[in-house]
């Protein structure tokens, strides 16, 4: 009989839309991070470096790049006789055929698939986090509190505790509350989105609340979870740990890696992040190239400067361009003379010479002013900027665009261009 | 599925110096992300030949590292793999192979085991991108008994007496063959790749073995020039051997030429190699870097030019790298100079070093310890 002690669940069938342009044709978790990496290759280089090696992954939004990227899951080791890595997509059932509705939801609609590995916990983890944890020390910690849940925390800022979930919890670590971005936080643990429940427990509480629309875990389930007298303690991740849901954030995450010695080191031996490497051959600076301050993945081709950015694998940056700040992700070429500042330039894009993106004073954003700020220009995937038009700040771009789109070659601060 | 593929990769060359010590020619690195003979596996693998035998002998601890899995080339199928032949002692054999011809010949049961028409002979030092579907028509169409892969290498290339010198006619049937000339008469060589009948191959090997011959050009090709049909297919693309230090030095900073990067790396089908999960290379604040190929995993802060990195190289402050090949892991101290060098894999550089090749091309080894605890 078939038999794992702790199998993992990771979400992914989230569109992260506070990303902007950036998710418009792709699930969160598989937009590029750092050079060579997907956002998802993080909590599934955790779960193997953890030694969880039976991972279902969750998709539904936009599943097309995740799934190529997860395939069998072999750049992660989890291509395994029993176990490994499973799509879990959402599918017809012979009475009704729904979408995943929530993130609890989600899980109960793959009971059959938990059943299967018969473990005694399960952990939940979700596609849109930056950090490296050993979901096995919290599996200990799981076992020798007595818990039936336990949900990982994080310390935060007590000013910024009012965004995220926040438990309050006594000397022994059991949670006696809960507050959900509350306005007077008591505490500073602000809750990860990751949980290990007891199989049993988690099975009886998806059924119970199966009726609830829109299933969610820190709606519905851990209440549920809280109120029938149930122990959950915080597991307190001491780390790196950073939330990418915004376009803001993102960009910060990937700056953080540029400085001399990371807060989230790529490089130590230990912990190795994994990913499926597209490219292999090696990058190239050319006799007019010049590279400060910035990581650059693999086929990358640069003969102008680069300050201060993060750059993808099989990027070509042509002569006498200048990017600044900036991330690039794979296959986009930024032609000769193009100048870059502050933006986000998802995958195969073709930025024509010439090109100055990033310019003008500050202006909000006139569709989406809480996703397109801190000055950034945010170019979604596929999409193609025409010979020396000018771009502002706080802009969107999405999509083959002509210079008909660019009166007077001038696409002024604020602007939300979207094909 | 016409045929299999053999690659000779026992080999060592003493004119790679100091190089040579730590591995065979097949298993040098190449090119910053690969080595010698990911060249002649991938060839195979994208002319869809399933079943290679890789045929190792001479210090292959970093060959068998590399071929640890077949995945990366995609062999390891169901039908066909990649097979590595180490010399063994049996019951009616306790030699090392003796020979390109004995190295064939002790792993018979390759050859006799598969169904397969065809056999090609590949080195594992070539650097080329082959196809060997047109190299089989070519063979067939001229009705060939032995084909082999040749090359006109331009005045200046290479040194033309270290190769076999071919003459052909204007059939492109090789009229004339000699090994290491000291005056060749023409600028044609063989690029040690050869295509043949499985079943001619194995009728020649017994032959020499009961002879006790050794050699496969010395004891099969050449005595074949008598009474066969040899000919050459003349490789039109990039081709270089890498077993002298110089043409393993031309080899690699050809590289930094757009046309050779766009020839292997950019034009399908590309090379594989074994993939190592390292991070984006990381150019620190007061770098410099110049005309130069940077690998995977390499932390730089001092200045290159001119130079290929392989992966995983940290380059200290104030360094200063020119027209050198750096090898895997290797750790340059703050305020080294390296000119003209070839720095060993793994090997850690103090702060301070200076070396500098006059004249020629240097080695560089050094075993100093990393971490001082």
């Amino acid at each position: 009989m078939v038999k794992k002690e702790m199998i993992a669940m990771l979400l992914a069938g989230g569109q992260g839309s506070r990303l902007g342009v950036l998710t418009s044709k792709i699930a969160k978790p598989a937009v590029a991070f750092g050079g060579k990496y997907r956002i998802i290759d993080f909590p599934l280089s955790n779960c193997i470096n953890s030694g969880v090696d039976t991972v279902g992954v969750l998709t539904q939004y936009q599943p097309l790049r995740l799934n190529q990227h997860v395939g069998i899951g072999i750049p992660w080791d989890l291509d395994r006789n029993v176990g490994g890595v499973t799509v879990l997509p959402p599918y017809e059932k012979s009475g009704s055929s729904e979408y995943y509705s929530g993130t609890a939801n989600a899980i109960y609609q793959n009971l059959e698939y938990m059943d299967y590995y018969n473990p005694d916990y399960v952990l939940i983890l979700s596609g849109d986090h930056i950090y490296k944890m050993d979901y096995e020390l919290m599996l200990e910690n799981h076992k020798q509190s007595g818990a039936a849940v336990s949900i990982a925390t994080i310390d935060v800022p007590i000013e910024e505790a009012s965004r995220f979930g926040i438990v309050v919890t006594d000397e022994n670590n059991v949670i006696t509350e809960f507050q959900e971005k509350p306005a007077n936080p008591k505490s500073t643990k602000a809750s990860m989105g990751i949980y290990i429940f007891d199989y049993k427990l988690l099975r009886a509480a998806l059924n119970e609340c199966a009726h609830i629309p829109n299933c969610d875990f820190g709606m519905h389930v851990i209440p549920y979870c809280f109120e029938n007298g149930n122990k959950i303690c915080a597991y307190e991740f001491q780390g790196y740990w950073k939330d990418v849901g915004t376009l803001s954030s993102y960009w910060e995450a990937n700056m953080e890696l540029i400085s001399l010695i990371p807060e989230f080191n790529l490089y130590e031996e230990y912990w190795r992040v994994y990913t499926k490497s597209e490219s292999i051959p090696p990058q190239f600076i050319g006799k007019n190239g010049k590279v400060s301050g910035s990581i650059v993945g693999e086929e990358t081709e640069i003969y102008g400067e680069v300050t201060n950015s993060v750059i993808g694998s099989d990027v070509v940056i042509g002569e006498g361009a200048v990017i600044k700040d900036s991330i690039i992700m794979n296959h986009t070429r930024i032609g000769d003379n193009a100048v870059i500042n502050k933006a986000v330039i998802a995958e195969n894009c073709e930025i024509e010479d010439c090109v100055e993106l990033g310019v003008f004073e500050e202006a909000d954003n006139t569709v989406a002013p809480h996703i397109y700020n801190n000055g950034l220009v945010a170019v979604g995937q596929n999409s193609y900027i025409p010979y020396k038009v000018k771009v502002g700040k706080n802009v969107a771009i999405f999509g083959k665009t002509t210079p008909d789109d660019y009166p007077d070659r001038v696409l002024p601060s604020g602007e939300y261009l979207v094909k | 599925m016409k045929t299999i593929g053999i690659i000779l990769a026992g080999g060592n060359s003493k004119k790679l110096g100091a190089l040579s010590e730590k591995r065979a020619v097949a298993a040098m690195p190449v090119a910053g992300s690969y080595r010698a003979i990911d060249f002649a596996l991938s060839n195979m693998s994208n002319s869809g030949i399933q079943k290679v035998g890789v045929i190792t002998q001479y210090n292959s601890k970093s060959l068998h590292e590399h071929l640890s899995s077949s995945k990366w080339w995609d062999f390891g199928r169901k039908q066909g793999g990649l097979y590595t032949f180490t010399p063994t002692l049996t019951n009616e054999n306790e030699f090392w192979y003796q020979g390109t011809a004995d190295a064939i010949y002790q792993n018979i049961d390759f050859l006799k085991k598969s169904h397969e028409p065809y056999v090609i002979i590949a080195a594992g030092d070539g650097i080329s991108k082959i196809n060997y579907n047109d190299v089989l028509d070519f063979h067939i169409s001229k009705g060939a008994d032995i084909t082999l892969i040749v090359k006109d290498l331009e005045p200046g290339w290479d040194d033309l007496s270290r190769f076999g010198i071919i003459e052909t006619d204007d059939e492109s049937r090789i009229t004339g063959f000699e090994e290491k000339p000291e005056n060749p008469k023409t600028n044609t060589v063989s690029t040690g790749i050869y295509v043949m009948r499985r079943r001619h191959l194995i009728s020649e090997l017994e032959r020499c073995a009961e002879e006790g011959k050794y050699d496969l050009v010395k004891d099969i090709i050449l005595p074949s020039m008598e009474d066969k049909r040899l000919f050459a297919f003349r490789l039109s693309g990039y081709w270089r051997s890498i077993s002298t230090l110089e043409a393993y030095d031309k080899a690699n900073k050809d590289f930094l030429k757009k046309e050779v990067r766009d020839y292997f790396f950019k034009n399908y089908p590309t090379i594989y190699t074994r993939v190592e999960d390292l991070p984006p290379a990381k150019y620190n604040t007061g770098c410099d870097v110049k005309n130069s190929i940077v690998a995977s995993g390499c932390i730089i802060n001092g200045t290159v030019e001119d130079s290929v990195l392989f992966r995983d190289v940290y380059i200290g402050n104030n360094c200063t790298i020119k027209n050198s090949i750096i090898l895997n892991d290797v750790y340059i101290g703050d305020n080294s100079v390296i000119e003209n060098c070839i720095v060993e894999s793994r090997d850690t550089l103090r702060p301070g070093t200076t070396y500098r090749g006059e004249g020629e091309i240097k080695v560089v080894v050094e075993k100093n310890v990393r971490y001082i605890l």
